[in-house]
């Protein structure tokens, strides 16, 4: 069956801003769907509402949407466009939310748009519990047994069908509040007279426990001729209970015999045929009883998924692109596979290698969150490994993870024997993201396979695997120092993903000499293909991993190339904006004629797909995997100042062992980065910073706090994202901060900066070429006022309220900066505007986390002049535009991952909690903000009351907002000060207690649905540890909040936009046309 | 830990460790890529007299079982692998690869680069080599693979078929519990055992048969006495060309009674409408073969294990070509219109493998009650 050929025009939807469960895997395969459907000749236009995402660049899709992913903003799009089909599968669950929306509400009937890739039918048969049940019935595929109860006696009936333990889930109930796990009738009964109470519409899903059965998933994809493929198995480490994108995952499963295998696969296929996906790829999960190989089906998802991502990188076959094909109609067998060229894509990858995905957390940026993972998802990024056997992939993803305790080094554990026996078996039992390591030490302290498999749930085999490695470092430490160690126990040790860092903490050496040894003994990584089909046939893709084996398969070129280093698991505060710049990198690099080698270890990532680059290492980016491509690729250079943190800390190291690093140099990047030399050059060029200082000590902090005045920002030395930074208000609290920090990294300083109070912050971005010519790229003002982390605040682009002179001087000043440093390549500057001073807080002479929104902003691809930049062109030569004027205006703004850590506040300080961003582009700023916020989620009011609590110093500033709202309509309410100020300016509004002043209290009235918006700010830890409640009750009600009064003042005029009627929408090439 | 050595013909030599029963085995050395099912590979009896090299590195983790068994014992005579799992994790695992494979009396080789092996056979095609665990130089036992016959025209058939006729009447093992309606027993149905495997016989019985299998010997007019509904071809080692009166057998039998042949019996199918049959250079086995259904247009991911296949150029229209290998585009079925019988190369049975083309049974029972 030949291409539709009734499809000319697609409109593709993106899955928004990066959040946890939706992450840069959907740029990945949005991207490859673009592709996909353009080569055929179709028409794309693509609504997404982030930024950062490569999909977005306007030369990607034809008319690109950079506006909030709602009903409304979609059909005004169809109209404007007037697609043929709608492919709803690339984009996550948001996607597939809005088409079924659309589908619902008749909008893609009138226009007469049809969904490609999955029918609504099959979209609601599949997230339908009721419907998924039935069909699944249907075709005999068992589900967790399960029933609902509506009072305590049907519960109990239910019950009785199913067994203790037993989940009891109140229905419509947020994050599964009041419901729990019942091991006995005592406990039953409790939980589900909770459990009622809770449920507003009184039911109850009692369902069967699948607590520690295995966990499986299959990625399958079905073209319109009833064709079905499996792309992959994957077995999850950790058993049910944890949800997969939680799990670390092993590809292909591991512990299944032909039969089991197959019967997942016969009930795989049944499935992607029942629910009805006909054209594309799904995702199905399984639990397996590992006592008695009891099946039972968990979920499907209907679209690519995180999944899907990570089963494409697995095995080399490219499932977004395959699906967006057979969504235009053609078969499996009419498409080939890239990698072997000669054979078709109706085929199932096999492996002759092991795949270990490993995900990465950020629990240390919410303390008082619960550590313990549960089946919702609360991992930021993942890593992938491969390896030729699973100690090997497990190894080398541990290192890829950055960070190091999960290796060998020993958790904290304590030092009395039964304490720390009763430690080791929590670490192993409960699931967290240190178990790996907890597991180790287990094994090292002698538990055995069985208790850890008690314990833990996790299949024997895998418990084995992780015992041998442990004692195999035993080995290792036994022999007593490098130079005792014997080739054979190397190779073998090196054969297992031992890294020559371990080896060396083993063996009381340094990593460098571990190297040295190694490489004197000629034992050195080979490079073998992903090739889809376990060698069978030949393949034509450099996509590359290493392994100790003894075959080489993939020689470099001899052509003149650039090594370019990713940037790893994505984690707040190194996100997709990363990813974005070193891919920009490798297409511009590609178009001028140079090879392009990427390396990197991330698998949801456009930069990790095999046709990004020329040539793609899959390899952990530490020193060592990148020291050994470098040796034999010979790169002219490589560009580390594009991936964020991950690659920068590898310069001085790589530039040591030889390796030129390209554009600004790693002194350069040193000089803006160290304290003291940043201070001197700040002095040299005649600018001003915030005055600070440095602490090793509490008295030397006092002292130095003493000096500047309070408050003041402190912070660790060398950390990322603005990690455990935060504003101190007195000497008490400096004290506790101290005595914190201290313990917490002992002998590096603390830094202490004059905090800004009521600051504008600013962000500049520039990219410099080697001659001193310098092109600004943008500059950004801040909404939130200085000392909420920069990646966090919103932010307008041009500035809202600067004035041109001091735009000017921030200009030349980042010029200035740029010159004396030799930036060539990119940098950001960040400024505080305080009164009429100017002060630069910090210089990155690197890829910021603007860029691409600043690039999406004004159509200059900032990252690729920088990579053209860094290889020798200058920008006279590339000639961007510059002194755009621009006729429409930009805003970005942050979306937090809150509502997935319990009892975290809210509030945005110094340290970045924000996991994604969205766009809103328009003609003037309140129409620009309003569609920022409908993009992040936030669903602003049209009636109801606000609710208003600010601290002393913002309460001038909110009279006129209060005055703005009432004209639109808003009753208000107040806490007694803000009452009382208002009051006394004329504006009606009604008192409300605050919650520490009793009940009925300004939370019960949250709760109850009678506030519609809340603005509050506070000042000073007391005042912030009172209003706790009332911001985090709002983010789980739903209800728009605003912290600062900068926010509030945006919200409000969001509102007014909002009142004069819908959004309009623009593509972004009609923007940028100007 | 004991070494041990694999040779090749030409020359090439990997070392490893070794593992299974001690010993030296000579054999033909062909790799797998399946990833599942290496215990129904090695008791597939297709796999007579060869070295089975396993493309999936991770090997013996679920370690072995009866139920898994496709014939009454191992038939490759050595094994190769990555890694191997000293320890069984799965509820059906009654004894480690290790320990299974001794007892067996195969010797296998593990811990050598088994992607460089199977490059090389890729390369260079399959070819007979020497797995040892005896100590001797990597020279002698290359030399021992080049004195080594090789496949072509040798009768392994006849050392492995049955010795007498006899009933087959057990379906598939109900592993899980599922129940299942009983059987029905509605054709008599010949089985010539060229050297079969289990299932393909299960799930004839699953179809409503009552089989009987034959030795790979008897003359048509025995099969015919019997007065079967149809007769089944099973697959089985080597070349077909040298089956003892196999070929006649099979003409004799067309057009008398419907034929359903698979692999082996699929190539003595197209030798006796008189079509040529060649060596490949490394030939198909996996799990993940796709071949599509030219009739119907259809892709099946098909289990594949076979040496030789049927050159189409000398089929001159007595026999059609249904089904083609969509990698290679290699034969993978045949219809013989006249003589009521059809073919496939691969293995609908699968086992191990992928459920797709089990639909081919039901066809036989329908070409039966036609």
């Amino acid at each position: 069956m030949p291409k539709r050929t009734d499809i000319h025009k697609v409109l593709v939807i993106g899955s928004g801003p990066i959040i946890i469960g939706q992450a840069c895997e959907f740029d990945y395969s949005g991207t490859q769907a673009i592709k996909a459907l353009r080569e055929e000749g179709v028409q794309v236009v693509l609504l997404n509402s982030n930024p950062a995402t490569v999909m977005t660049d306007p030369e990607f899709a034809d008319r690109t949407y950079i506006e909030p992913i709602t009903v409304d903003v979609a059909e005004q799009i169809i109209d404007r466009e007037r697609p043929d089909a709608l492919l709803p599968t690339m984009g996550g669950q948001t996607a597939l939310n809005l088409a079924k929306a659309l589908a619902e509400q008749g909008i893609l009937e009138k226009y007469g748009v049809r969904l490609i890739g999955a029918s609504l039918n099959a979209i609601n048969k599949a997230e339908d519990r009721q419907l998924f049940k039935a069909a699944m019935q249907k075709v005999g595929i068992p589900l967790p047994r399960s029933g609902y109860a509506h009072t305590l006696q049907e519960a109990k009936v239910v019950v009785r069908d199913i067994g203790f333990p037993a989940i009891i889930r109140p229905s419509f109930t947020l994050g599964g509040t009041g419901g729990g796990v019942a091991f006995n009738s005592d406990e039953f009964e409790t939980i589900c007279l909770q459990g009622l109470k809770a449920s507003p519409v009184q039911t109850l899903l009692i369902e069967e426990s699948v607590l520690g059965w295995k966990e499986y998933e299959l990625e399958v994809v079905r073209d319109v001729a009833d064709n079905v493929i499996v792309i992959c198995s994957i077995e999850n480490f950790d058993p049910m209970g944890v949800h997969t994108g939680d799990s670390i995952t092993v590809a292909p499963a591991q512990t299944l015999t032909d039969k089991e295998y197959q019967r997942l696969r016969q009930a795989a296929l049944a499935i992607i045929r029942e629910i009805g996906v006909d054209t594309g790829g799904s995702n199905i999960q399984f639990g397996v009883n590992p006592a008695d190989g009891r099946m039972v089906v968990i979920e499907m998802n209907p679209r690519v998924s995180r999944s899907s991502a990570l089963a494409s990188k697995a095995t080399g076959y490219p499932i977004a692109k395959i699906a967006a094909k057979l969504a235009l109609g053609y078969r499996l067998d009419e498409l080939q596979n890239d990698i072997t060229r000669d054979t078709p894509a109706s085929f199932e990858p096999t492996l002759d290698y092991v795949v270990v995905k490993v995900p990465r957390f950020n629990f240390e940026k919410f303390p008082s969150a619960n550590r313990t993972l549960t089946t919702t998802m609360r991992s930021v990024g993942e890593v992938m490994a491969i390896g030729r056997t699973f100690k090997e992939a497990y190894m080398k993803a541990l290192r890829s993870m950055e960070t190091n305790p999960l290796t060998f080094a020993p958790p904290e554990l304590p030092s009395d024997p039964a304490e720390r026996a009763e430690a080791l078996r929590e670490g192993v039992r409960v699931p967290r993201a240190e178990r790996p390591a907890m597991l180790f030490q287990a094994f090292r302290e002698g538990m055995t396979v069985e208790e850890a498999h008690s314990l833990s749930r996790i299949d024997p085999w895998f418990l084995r695997q992780l015992k041998d490695l442990v004692q195999e470092a035993a080995t290792v430490a036994a022999v007593g120092g490098l130079p005792r160690l014997d080739d054979a126990l190397l190779r073998h040790c090196k054969a297992d993903g031992l890294s020559d860092r371990s080896l060396a903490q083993l063996l009381g050496s340094t990593e460098g000499d571990a190297r040295a040894h190694r490489w004197e003994r000629r034992i050195r990584p080979v490079y073998n293909r992903v090739d889809t089909c376990a060698a069978e046939f030949e393949a034509y893709t450099p996509y590359l991993y290493s392994s100790y084996d003894e075959e080489d398969e993939a020689p470099p070129t001899e052509r003149p190339k650039v090594l370019i280093l990713g940037s790893g698991p994505i984690r707040i505060g190194q996100g997709i904006e990363f990813d974005y710049a070193c891919v920009h990198a490798a297409f511009a690099l590609r178009a001028a004629g140079y090879e392009t080698v990427m390396v990197n270890c991330n698998p949801e990532t456009v930069s990790t797909d095999y046709d990004t680059s020329d040539r793609l290492y899959f390899e952990p980016l530490t020193l060592e995997d990148v020291v050994e491509i470098a040796a034999r690729e010979k790169p002219m250079g490589a560009i580390v100042q594009f991936g964020g943190q991950t690659p920068l800390r590898l310069s001085v190291p790589l530039e040591r062992a030889g390796l030129r690093i390209l554009g600004t140099s790693p002194d350069a990047i040193d000089r803006a980065e160290d304290r003291e030399r940043f201070s001197h050059l700040i002095e040299k060029l005649g600018l001003r910073q915030p005055e600070n200082g440095v602490a090793r000590s509490a008295e030397e902090a006092f002292r130095t706090a003493e000096r500047i005045g309070y408050p003041v920002m402190v912070r660790p030395s060398y950390v990322l994202g603005g990690r455990a930074m935060e504003v101190v208000y007195d000497a008490t609290s400096l004290e506790r901060y101290m005595r914190e920090a201290v313990a917490a990294s002992p002998g590096h300083p603390v830094l202490i900066d004059r905090f800004l109070k009521d600051a504008i912050e600013v962000d500049l971005d520039l990219v410099a070429d080697s001659t001193g010519d310098v092109l600004v790229g943008g500059v950004l003002e801040h909404i939130e006022e200085a000392g909420v982390h920069s990646g966090d605040a919103a932010c307008t682009l041009p500035p809202h309220s600067l004035s041109p002179e001091l735009v000017e001087r921030m200009k030349d000043w980042a010029v200035a900066l740029a010159r004396e440093l030799g930036v060539v390549g990119l940098m950001n500057v960040q400024y505080a505007i305080q009164g009429k001073s100017l002060y630069v807080l910090e210089v990155n002479p690197r890829a910021s986390r603007t860029v691409p929104f600043i690039s999406k902003a004004t159509g200059v691809p900032l990252a690729k002049l920088a990579a053209l930049c860094m290889v020798g062109k200058t920008l006279a030569e590339l000639d961007p535009p510059r002194e755009l004027e621009l006729k429409h205006v930009c805003v970005k703004e942050s979306v937090f991952p809150f509502a997935r850590f319990s009892n975290v506040d809210v509030i945005l300080g110094p340290e970045m909690k924000s996991t994604g961003e969205v766009m809103g582009l328009a003609r003037d700023f309140p129409t620009a903000f309003a569609k920022t916020q409908a993009a992040a989620g936030v669903k602003l009011p049209t009636s109801g009351t606000v609710f208003i609590s600010v601290k002393d110093d913002d309460k001038p500033a909110v009279v006129d907002l209060a005055k703005r709202l009432r004209a639109l309509g808003f009753s208000l309410c107040a806490t007694a000060g803000t009452h009382r100020y208002l009051t006394g300016k004329g504006i009606p509004n009604e008192e409300v207690r605050k919650v520490k002043e009793g009940r009925p209290h300004v939370v019960d009235k949250i709760v109850d649905g009678k506030v519609a918006l809340v603005v509050n700010t506070t000042f000073g830890k007391q005042d912030i540890a009172d209003s706790f409640s009332i911001r985090r009750e709002s983010l789980m009600q739903g209800v728009p909040y605003y912290t600062t009064v900068q926010a509030a003042r945006m919200g409000v005029g969001a509102l007014e936009a909002l009142a004069r009627g819908r959004l309009p929408v623009l593509a972004l090439q009609d923007y940028l046309k100007g | 830990m004991r070494g041990a050595t694999l040779a090749l013909a030409d020359g090439m030599v990997f070392e490893g460790r070794s593992f299974g029963a001690p010993g030296e085995r000579v054999g033909e050395v062909v790799f797998n890529t399946s990833m599942f099912g290496y215990q129904e590979i090695l008791t597939d009896p297709s796999y007579v007299g060869q070295i089975v090299t396993m493309a999936a590195p991770e090997m013996g983790n679920v370690g072995t079982n009866a139920l898994d068994q496709e014939s009454a014992r191992p038939h490759a005579v050595g094994m190769v692998v990555r890694s191997l799992s000293e320890t069984p994790s799965n509820w059906r695992a009654e004894q480690s690869l290790d320990g299974y494979l001794q007892a067996a009396g195969v010797v296998g080789i593990a811990g050598l680069d088994t992607r460089r092996l199977v490059r090389h056979l890729r390369t260079h095609g399959a070819q007979m080599g020497v797995v040892s665990s005896e100590g001797h130089s990597a020279a002698a036992l290359v030399e021992r693979a080049q004195k080594a016959p090789g496949m072509e025209g040798r009768d392994l058939v006849s050392g492995i078929s049955a010795s007498a006729p006899y009933e087959f009447s057990e379906g598939m093992p109900e592993i899980f519990g599922t129940e299942r309606p009983p059987l029905g027993r509605r054709f008599d149905v010949v089985a010539y055992d060229f050297g079969l495997k289990r299932a393909m016989l299960q799930l004839l019985v699953e179809a409503g048969c009552r089989v009987t299998v034959v030795p790979a010997t008897t003359p048509a007019v025995e099969v015919l006495a019997r007065k079967p509904h149809g007769v089944f071809l099973t697959n089985g080692p080597g070349d077909p060309a040298a089956v003892p009166g196999a070929e006649a057998a099979v003409s004799a039998l067309l057009g008398r009674v419907p034929v359903f042949g698979i692999c082996l019996g699929h190539q003595i199918l197209a030798r006796a409408v008189g079509g040529r049959t060649y060596k490949m250079k490394f030939g198909h086995r996996g799990a993940n073969q796709p071949v599509k259904d030219l009739l119907t247009g259809r892709v099946e991911i098909t289990a594949q294990n076979h040496g030789f296949a049927v050159d189409p150029d000398s089929l001159k229209g007595r026999a059609v070509v249904t089904h083609l290998n969509l990698n290679d585009g290699t034969v993978e079925g045949l219809d013989v219109p006249d003589g009521r019988a059809f073919s496939v190369q691969y293995h609908p049975e699968s086992s191990p493998g992928p459920h797709d083309a089990r639909h081919l049974f039901a066809r036989f029972t329908r070409a039966m009650a036609r």
